[in-house]
C-alpha cells in the first residue's frame, strides 16, 4: 500500500503529485502488479484533499494503462514501470558513480544538474511535459 | 445527468433594520456531489446565503431550490453549522449527542457522532459551557455529520480550529463526501485553507455572486497575461479588446492583466500561471469587473445577464 504526501507549496497540481508518487512507487518496485491502490476515501481522509482530485489522478493512471479500476473492489496495479527496481545492478552503478562524484568534491546541486543534463541528452522530454500538464 | 444540490434564481434578502440588501440578484447552480468554497470578504452575504439555503430565513426576492425542493421541506437532509455554533451550554457533550439522536431518529449515525466529537481527546462528559470555541465547533460538526445529510452547509467551519484539528476534520469531511457523495458548501475568507479541499467556487462580494463554477473551469477561462504597453502622447497605453479585462495595471512599459480571453491573445503577450488566490483577489479588488457564473456542464464563458447592466460599471457601495 502506498501513502501519498501532498505538498501544498510545491506548485505542482495535487492530482499530478498523486500520479507522480504512484509512478515513483512503481519504478522502485514498492507497488507491483496486483497491488491495490488506497481507496479514494482513505486518501482524502488522510490528506484532506478533494475526492475528485484523487479520482482524477486514478483516471489518469488508468488511461496510461498502469492501473485498472475493478467495480466495487478498488483500483489495482496492472503493470510495473521501468526496468530498474530498487535493487537492480543499474542502481548499484549509479550509487557508485554518486560516491565518486562526491569524492570529487561535487555538491548535491552539482550532481543534480549534471544528472538532469545527461538525462535530457538520452531521453526525450515528452513524458515529463505530460506529467506537468 | 447531474442534479443540482442548490439552485438560486434572482435570490435576494433585505434586512430593513440593518438598512439594506444583504444579498441581491444571486443566480447560480451547485451540482450535487461537489465541495464548494463560499468565499468573500466580511459582510459580503455568505452567512445570509447559507441561512437561505438552510431554510432558516425566507428570501425577500427570487427563489432557492435545495435538493430539488423547498429548503424547509428538505431540512432533514440538510446539515447546517452556523458561525456561532449554537449548542446548549448546560448539556454535556454526551447529552448533546443524545439530543441529536432523538431529534433525528431516522438518520442518526451514533458511531460517527462519537468518533468526531471525541476525536480531539474531548471528554464526552464535559459540559458544552466549559468548551473552547474550537471544541464547540467539533461538537457542532459531530451533530451535523451524524445526521448523514445529503447537503452540508458550513459557515466558517475551520476558523477557530487548531491546525491539527483542522486537518483531521477536513479529512473527515472529505471522506464523508467520498463515501456518501455528500454535497458540501463551506464558507471562509481564507482561500488557502479551502483550495485543496474544494472543487467548486462561489465568490460573493457586496451581496452579489461575482464568480460561480467549477474551480478548474474558472481558472481555464481566465488568463494572467503580461505584454508591452504602447507609448502615446499621454503616456503608456494598451488595448485588450475584445477580451474581457478583470484587472490591469501598467508598470513602466509592461502591462499585467487578468482577462477572460475571447479568442487568441495578441502577439507579444505572455501567459503566466494563474492561482485561485490571484483570481479571487483580482475580482475582489475590482468590483466593477463583470460577474461570471459557469454552468455545471460547460467550461465556456457564459456571462450572466448582469454583465450587460450599466450598474456593474459603477463602483459598488462600500461593504458594511
Amino acid at each position: 500500500m502506498i501513502e501519498y504526501r501532498i505538498d501544498r507549496r510545491s506548485g505542482v497540481a495535487t492530482y499530478v503529485q498523486i500520479v507522480q508518487q504512484t509512478k515513483q512507487a512503481l519504478r522502485l518496485g514498492l507497488l507491483e502488479p496486483g497491488d491495490k491502490l488506497p481507496a479514494a476515501r482513505e486518501v482524502v481522509e488522510a490528506t484532506a484533499v478533494n475526492p475528485n482530485t484523487v479520482l482524477k489522478a486514478y483516471r489518469e493512471l488508468e488511461r496510461e494503462g498502469l492501473v485498472e479500476a475493478r467495480r466495487g473492489l478498488g483500483t489495482f496495479v496492472r503493470r510495473s514501470l521501468g526496468a530498474a527496481p530498487g535493487d537492480s545492478p543499474l542502481r548499484g552503478e549509479l550509487s557508485e558513480w554518486a560516491s565518486r562524484a562526491r569524492a570529487a568534491g561535487l555538491e548535491r546541486e552539482d550532481v543534480a544538474a549534471l544528472f538532469a543534463v545527461v538525462l535530457d541528452e538520452h531521453f526525450d522530454t515528452t513524458e515529463k511535459e505530460q506529467d506537468h500538464r | 445527468m447531474t442534479s443540482s444540490a442548490i439552485e438560486a434564481t434572482g435570490l435576494g434578502k433585505v434586512f430593513r433594520r440593518r438598512g439594506g440588501w444583504a444579498l441581491r440578484d444571486c443566480t447560480f447552480q451547485l451540482p450535487a456531489g461537489r465541495v464548494s468554497a463560499l468565499v468573500g470578504p466580511n459582510g459580503a452575504g455568505k452567512s445570509t446565503l447559507l441561512a437561505l439555503a438552510a431554510g432558516l430565513i425566507a428570501p425577500s426576492e427570487g427563489t432557492v431550490t435545495v435538493l430539488g425542493g423547498h429548503p424547509a421541506d428538505v431540512r432533514p437532509r440538510i446539515g447546517f453549522v452556523s458561525q456561532d455554533k449554537p449548542l446548549y451550554p448546560q448539556l454535556t457533550i454526551a447529552e448533546t449527542l443524545r439530543m441529536g439522536a432523538d431529534l433525528n431518529p431516522d438518520r442518526w449515525d451514533a458511531d460517527t457522532a462519537e468518533r468526531v466529537a471525541a476525536g480531539g481527546g474531548l471528554d464526552l462528559g464535559a459540559r458544552v459551557r466549559s468548551l473552547s470555541g474550537g471544541q464547540r465547533t467539533r461538537v457542532a460538526l459531530a451533530l451535523a455529520l451524524a445526521k448523514r445529510p445529503d447537503l452540508l452547509l458550513l459557515d466558517e467551519p475551520v476558523a477557530d480550529l487548531d491546525p491539527l484539528a483542522r486537518h483531521e476534520l477536513m479529512g473527515t469531511l472529505m471522506a464523508t463526501a467520498a463515501q456518501y457523495g455528500t454535497t458540501i458548501v463551506m464558507s471562509s475568507h481564507v482561500i488557502a485553507e479551502l483550495e485543496e479541499s474544494c472543487d467548486h467556487l462561489l465568490l460573493i462580494g457586496d451581496g452579489r455572486v461575482r464568480l460561480a463554477g467549477d474551480i478548474d473551469d474558472l481558472l481555464a477561462v481566465h488568463s494572467l497575461i503580461t505584454g508591452p504597453a504602447r507609448e502615446t502622447a499621454t503616456g503608456a497605453d494598451f488595448d485588450l479588446a475584445p477580451h474581457t479585462t478583470v484587472e490591469s495595471r501598467i508598470t513602466g512599459r509592461q502591462v499585467t492583466a487578468l482577462v477572460r480571453p475571447a479568442g487568441p491573445l495578441p502577439a507579444g503577450w505572455q501567459t503566466n500561471d494563474l492561482s485561485l488566490e490571484a483570481l479571487l483577489l483580482a475580482h475582489l479588488r475590482n468590483p466593477a469587473a463583470p460577474p461570471l457564473a459557469l454552468g455545471p456542464a460547460s467550461a465556456s464563458a457564459s456571462p450572466t445577464s448582469q454583465e450587460a447592466t450599466s450598474a456593474s460599471a459603477i463602483p459598488q457601495e462600500e461593504p458594511a
